[in-house]
């Protein structure tokens, strides 16, 4: 533990300096601007429950999909060595999944969302393993493989719901992406958090980690120590289904509703940036989910900021990528030794002002 | 090497072009089969170019629209073609001209590209209505054009805003795509209102048709603390998502409620809240021009002028009925 503590002094946070400094300058811009976007207060809603609320809530509960959409993407990056852009896509077909379960069933009852929940993620598996079965097998680069779900995807959803936009009308639904009675803790937020335990133990228990970055640094050795590599590839591209299809369905359950055009909209770029801001390389290899999770809650403190400085609607997009810029920039290569050089020259000068004083 | 994959490439585009002509004969045939059908004298034969039901829940709206009102058992003799693609849409009607039909009727992918097969039209002596969209052409070369005016439908909205008489107005505005026809149009309308004081911009903010991120706005003005009392959302997508920010924050809307909710398109789901009495008004770019078109054919109305206007409709929670749903709402 000491030894632990040790480390960080010396050796900062490692990868996820960069997302807990955009973290904590966030934070503080905040506080400068207005104490109480901090504010949480207790609620009762209109289904008269008493819940959290309050701008760090949002923020949290906003960012549940990308937070497990980023996960999944984590592995893909570190397997592959490339990123799947047809998450969006692919969560608007697990949603319609889900949806069209439900309204089959008539009667919606625990039984039957839990049914509809699994299909979806069968559904959103199979997709995952016929993007994985292009680039393990096949050998074609992720971006371009992933193209043709990207392309056509919200198409699939659209032949699912038979071009309409169905709604649904549940309790349970509405406790997926809303509040269960009693918990004041959103639900999609809880969602998160098992789903984060669940890896957690996954890499504990075996050793898809370190399996998976040794095939991403480099594939021919792991696959001449034994390591299968087209199934680590493959593997990680079914798991990344199944985080898309809990995606999905916290998606679709927030409202109720299935739009296969506009859900999780342009997710898959901001997974792949919450990759990127939790300082993992999108080459592949070495990776840490916790970055990645850091990474999505970045992207949405963000948003919320900007919608909390009521940013005109045309400049938001402007806006965020100039922090998005300065992020990348900081954590660059180049930066980084720059600043390395620099902190190990500062650290010299002094080691040897005492000795000239000895003199 | 080099000469052997360009010989590859002309391999391959020969059959792809071979391909696609094959496809676009094949579009070609289908109003062609239509129009195997055996038909009576007193039939009127109409071709309809449009773009597919697949579109949108507008376009299922309108197709459907057609198809009901130019039936056999009204006395038309309908044919079909449906694409995204200009070209596509051009081709069929020459097709349509060339089978000779009495009336075609176009609502097309893009403005440009259509004097040629309209001047032909008119050589053949086909007459030709436009529908839902105006195409660059000279006005002789088509009878009419039923449009929709979308400032109209956000005039209408605004409208029935100022007639609630509250005592004052804090909007917060949730936009859709910026720049698309339906945002312009209920925007403007709006913006006028801000411009002159009458109501009060809490937030304008475009959430581009995505009811998630139209939560998020409500929420953060929520948070802030800020008083508002109507959300006005270009569609109804992002009113629902709205709604339920206002939900997790024990805030009444609709009818007897605090905050005035409304929304645009008219899906059947969206009006049904409306009977509800969850929301209070929606209004709709009317999809339903087959009527008018109909009308014009037969006689029975003359064209005052080339460009008709489409009536706008919108619905009040209070007035509204279980028959309105079925005959005006969108989708299921």
């Amino acid at each position: 533990m000491k030894d632990k503590l040790k480390n960080i002094f010396k050796g900062g946070l490692g990868q996820l300096t960069i997302p807990i400094i955009a973290i904590l300058v966030l934070i503080i811009f905040n506080l400068f601007r207005d104490p109480s976007f901090f504010r949480i207060t207790v609620e009762l809603n209109n289904d008269g429950n008493r819940v959290l609320a309050g701008n760090l809530i949002s923020i949290i509960n906003a960012a549940s999909e990308l937070a497990i959409l980023a996960m999944g993407m984590t592995l893909v990056t570190a397997a592959s060595g490339g990123q799947d852009i047809s998450v969006g896509a692919m969560a608007a077909i697990a949603g319609s999944a889900f949806v069209k379960i439900l309204k089959y069933g008539g009667n919606i009852n625990g039984f039957v969302v839990f049914a509809a929940f699994l299909v979806a993620v069968i559904v959103a598996m199979i997709f995952g393993a016929f993007n994985g079965t292009l680039v393990s097998v096949f050998k074609i680069q992720p971006m371009i493989a992933t193209l043709i779900l990207f392309t056509c995807g919200r198409s699939i959803a659209y032949w699912i719901n038979g071009g309409a936009t169905p709604t649904v009308d549940s309790g349970i639904v509405k406790a997926i992406g809303g509040f269960i009675p009693g918990c004041p803790i959103p639900t999609p937020v809880i969602i998160v958090i098992a789903v984060a335990i669940i890896f957690k133990l996954v890499f504990h228990f075996t050793s898809l980690e370190l399996f998976t970055q040794s095939v991403g640094i480099n594939g021919s050795a792991a696959r001449l120590n034994g390591i299968n590599a087209t199934w680590i590839k493959l593997l990680s591209f079914i798991i990344l289904g199944a985080c898309v299809a809990v995606a999905g369905t916290i998606g679709v359950s927030r409202l109720g509703l299935i739009n296969h055009e506009t859900l999780l909209l342009d997710v898959e770029m901001d997974a792949i940036l919450a990759v990127a801001i939790g300082g993992n390389s999108l080459g592949g290899g070495k990776f840490k989910l916790a970055g990645s999770i850091l990474g999505a809650y970045v992207i949405h403190i963000l948003t919320i900021t900007l919608y909390a400085m009521k940013v005109p609607s045309t400049d938001v997009k402007a806006y965020k990528a100039i922090v998005i810029i300065i992020l990348v920039v900081i954590g660059s290569p180049v930066i980084k030794k720059w600043f390395a050089k620099t902190v190990a020259r500062i650290r010299n000068k002094k080691s040897q002002v005492p000795v000239k004083g000895a003199q | 090497m080099k000469k052997k994959l360009g010989s590859l490439l002309l391999v391959g585009t020969l059959v792809m072009s071979l391909l696609f002509t094959g496809c676009n004969k094949g579009g070609g045939n289908t109003p062609a089969q239509g129009g195997n059908t055996p038909s009576g004298s007193g039939t009127i034969k109409v071709g309809v170019v449009n773009n597919p039901p697949s579109e949108s829940g507008y376009r299922e709206a309108n197709v459907k629209d057609m198809e009901a009102v130019f039936s056999a058992e009204n006395g038309y003799e309908l044919k079909t073609f449906y694409s995204l693609k200009n070209d596509e849409q051009l081709q069929a009607a020459q097709g349509f001209i060339t089978e000779g039909v009495d009336y075609l009727l176009v609502s097309a992918a893009e403005t440009t590209g259509w004097d040629e097969v309209l001047k032909n039209a008119q050589e053949a002596g086909v007459k030709v209505y436009l529908f839902d969209r105006m195409i660059d052409v000279d006005e002789s070369l088509y009878e009419a054009a039923v449009v929709s005016d979308m400032s109209a439908e956000g005039d209408l909205a605004v409208q029935w805003l100022l007639s609630q008489n509250l005592d004052e107005y804090n909007v917060i505005h949730i936009q859709g795509a910026m720049g698309s026809d339906a945002q312009i149009g209920r925007t403007g309308a709006l913006d006028a209102q801000f411009a002159s004081g009458k109501m009060k911009k809490v937030v304008q903010q475009t959430a581009t048709w995505d009811e998630a991120e139209a939560k998020k706005i409500v929420e953060s003005v929520i948070n802030s603390g800020e008083k508002f009392n109507v959300i006005y959302a270009e569609n109804d997508g992002m009113a629902k998502g709205a709604v339920a920010a206002l939900d997790e924050h024990g805030i009444t809307h609709g009818v007897d409620g605090d905050v005035i909710v409304m929304g645009f398109d008219c899906n059947k789901w969206a009006l049904r809240e409306l009977l509800a009495g969850n929301w209070n008004y929606d209004g709709q770019c009317s999809p339903f021009q087959a009527q008018v078109i109909s009308d014009l054919i037969q006689g029975k109305t003359t064209a005052t002028a080339k460009k008709i206007i489409n009536e706008e409709k919108g619905f009040d929670a209070k007035t509204l009925t279980q028959e309105d749903i079925d005959t005006y709402g969108l989708g299921e």
